[in-house]
């Protein structure tokens, strides 16, 4: 079975549960997925229980391996992970940084290690920002670094956390293109958006996280309706469809309370 | 314009492995220094002939060989294992305040010590000399191995160890203190020497046993640094890099341990070098583990080798404790280093 199943997924801190048993679809190689909720419904908790960096309940299947069980090495080759927020302080060049992506986890020669991490900066549009330490980049700079770092392993599985919060118009257009190719290409990407009008260009499949479950999900013109919008967020909400296909989301304002 | 660009990468790496040479030459040249002065006023033409194995005065060649040479390749040893342990240190916790000593480590070696000298409990076996060092040893090892258990129990991560590492440390010094209320007044002024950090008694089995524990943990540190360099990014960006970051973290502290207790043990609390060591090193070549730990090393050995000097030269006649002469020649650097800007 080719693709990403995630199944009851929970997690608790202390006392709370966040994440009740959550599950997902089946999503498969070739499909941008985007999570959207609420702030603190959980979605860089599920991001994260996925990508093995927090205990969890249920099980995570890639390609049919049970994730839990991969030996984490393998499990980073297989695996990219951008975090939603990012270290500020070190004195790394964001090259050094993508080489360490390489090269901790791994046995890569230093020549090889360079060159490929080099070129994805290339790739990404940032190669002039080389050489600059990480602490002097603008923030989002940071995060094109931080991307360049999750997909410099050639990873099957790409996990991001909100990998456009910090970009301008041009390099969210620049990142998501790219994560379309690198989707393209039968890689399986999952990311984390809080902007919905991006999700409904960009994204194959939704799914609407909400009180510790999946509340919805499909394709975004089934999941981005004034009904669900209103039960997960609690607005008002008109959802137009404009030229060539596109739908727009137009939040008029908030429910009253309740 | 990418060909350009590794070039000028690969460039800068070479320069950074320049400046390490350079602070290995500095270390061995201030080694010398503080081999060719000291109190005996010996001529320098002889001090280097006894040096070289040359025939010379047997009063010279006891000097040189077995006063001299033991103290200034203490002094190097010590600086290089301080920084070491630092700058792993500073990593494993995530915080550039952390120093050798941050978990409780001298506390309890002084406390070993006091047990020493206040109530004459030594280690069975152990020759009289090396009563007071071995419980050092014993109680610094005994501190982390404690630690490294809670946090293991709590699920060690860096805010937790520390915590833990304070209350230790506390509650050696509280100990300490109780032993110190009882102390006679001999015990009472042996200890608080011991304390303040002396490379004086340092003897040839001593140095061969930090030398063991650097050449024993060097290699490890080394073929950690890609690891330890992805944990400047964040726990979460270094797992999924495929690092096992729980146990790079009890590794290093183990290395660190063994560090910081054998060198407690042998010269006393020497405060500074393991915490600005590192500091310096990082300003100099920046935060690329595989440089930045040789560096720390040499910058350490070459600080604590230059205050080795001073301690015997600063004021005549009188040979300071080492422990206080590090803070005074480190603090213009450091501060030298931190008014000229970060340079990377
Ligand atoms: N380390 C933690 N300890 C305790 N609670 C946590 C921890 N991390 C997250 N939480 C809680 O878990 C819930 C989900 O957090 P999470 O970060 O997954 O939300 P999110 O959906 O990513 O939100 P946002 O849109 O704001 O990024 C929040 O209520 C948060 O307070
Ligand atoms: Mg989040």
């Amino acid at each position: 079975m080719q693709g990403l199943l995630a199944q009851g997924i929970s997690v608790r801190y202390g006392a709370r549960s966040v994440l009740a048993g959550l599950d997902l679809p089946l999503l498969r190689p070739g499909e941008v997925t985007v999570l959207a909720g609420p702030n603190a419904a959980g979605k860089s908790t599920l991001l994260r229980a996925i990508a093995q960096l927090q205990p969890h309940g249920g099980q995570v299947l890639l390609d049919g391996r049970d994730l839990a069980h991969v030996p984490m090495r393998d499990r980073a080759r297989l695996i990219g992970f951008m975090p939603q927020s990012l270290p500020s302080g070190s004195s790394l060049v964001a090259l050094e940084s993508v080489i360490a992506a390489l090269r901790a986890g791994d046995t890569l020669g230093a020549r090889q290690a360079d060159a490929a991490a080099m070129a994805v900066l290339d790739k990404l549009g940032i190669g002039a920002l080389a050489l600059e330490p990480l602490s002097a980049l603008s923030g989002g700079q940071r995060q094109m670094v931080s991307l360049a770092q999750a997909i410099v392993r050639d990873p099957r599985l790409l996990l991001l956390d909100e990998p456009t919060s910090a970009l301008d118009l041009a390099r969210q257009v620049r990142l998501l293109s790219e994560l379309r190719r690198l989707a393209g290409e039968g890689r399986i990407v999952v990311a984390v958006l809080h902007d919905l009008a991006l999700a409904a260009q960009w994204a194959d499949r939704i799914v609407l996280i909400h009180g510790g479950h999946t509340h919805a999900e499909g394709a975004p013109e089934q999941v981005l309706t004034p009904q669900l919008l209103a039960q997960v967020y609690g607005v008002e909400a008109r959802v137009e469809r404009c030229s060539r296909g596109r739908i727009m989301v137009m939040i008029d304002g908030e429910h009253a309370a309740g | 314009m990418s060909d350009a660009t590794l070039q000028r990468y690969h460039r800068q790496g070479r320069r950074n492995t320049l400046l390490v040479a350079v602070l290995g030459l500095a270390a061995l040249a201030a080694l010398l220094l503080d081999l060719v002065t000291g109190p005996a006023g010996l001529p320098l033409a002889e001090t280097l002939r006894a040096l070289t194995g040359a025939e010379v005065a047997r009063g010279t060649q006891v000097i040189v060989w077995d006063v001299r040479l033991p103290v200034a390749c203490m002094a190097l040893l010590v600086g290089a294992a301080l920084a070491l342990a630092g700058a792993e240190m500073q990593t494993v916790l995530e915080n550039p305040l952390a120093e050798p000593f941050t978990l409780g480590v001298s506390s309890s070696a002084a406390l070993g010590a006091a047990v020493a000298i206040v109530l004459g409990l030594t280690l069975p076996g152990l020759p009289p000399v090396w009563g007071v060092s071995g419980n050092a040893f014993l109680f610094a090892l005994g501190a982390l191995g404690l630690l490294q258990l809670l946090g293991r129990i709590r699920g060690g991560g860096p805010e937790v160890l520390i915590l833990f590492g304070v209350a230790l440390n506390f509650t050696a010094a509280a100990l300490l203190s109780l032993l110190q209320f009882v102390a006679s007044a001999d015990a009472l002024q042996q200890l608080v020497f011991w304390t303040m950090g002396s490379l004086a008694a340092a003897q040839w089995p001593g140095v061969v046993m930090i030398g063991v524990v650097l050449a024993a943990t060097v290699p490890f540190s080394f073929r950690a640094a890609w690891k330890l360099t992805a944990l400047r990014l964040g726990e979460d960006q270094a797992k999924s890099f495929g690092v096992d970051v729980a146990g790079l973290r009890r590794w290093t502290l183990l290395r660190v341990s063994l560090l910081a207790a054998s060198a407690v043990s042998m010269v006393g609390v020497i405060g500074f070098v393991g915490l600005a060591g590192p500091h310096i090193a990082r300003m100099l070549v920046g935060e690329n583990h595989r440089v930045f730990l040789p560096a720390s090393i040499l910058t350490g050995a070459l600080v604590m080798s230059l205050a080795s000097t001073l301690s015997k030269t600063l004021v005549p006649g009188v040979l300071l404790p080492v422990g206080l002469v590090t803070s005074l020649i480190g603090l213009p650097i450091f501060f030298a280093l931190i008014l000229r800007g970060r340079r990377r």
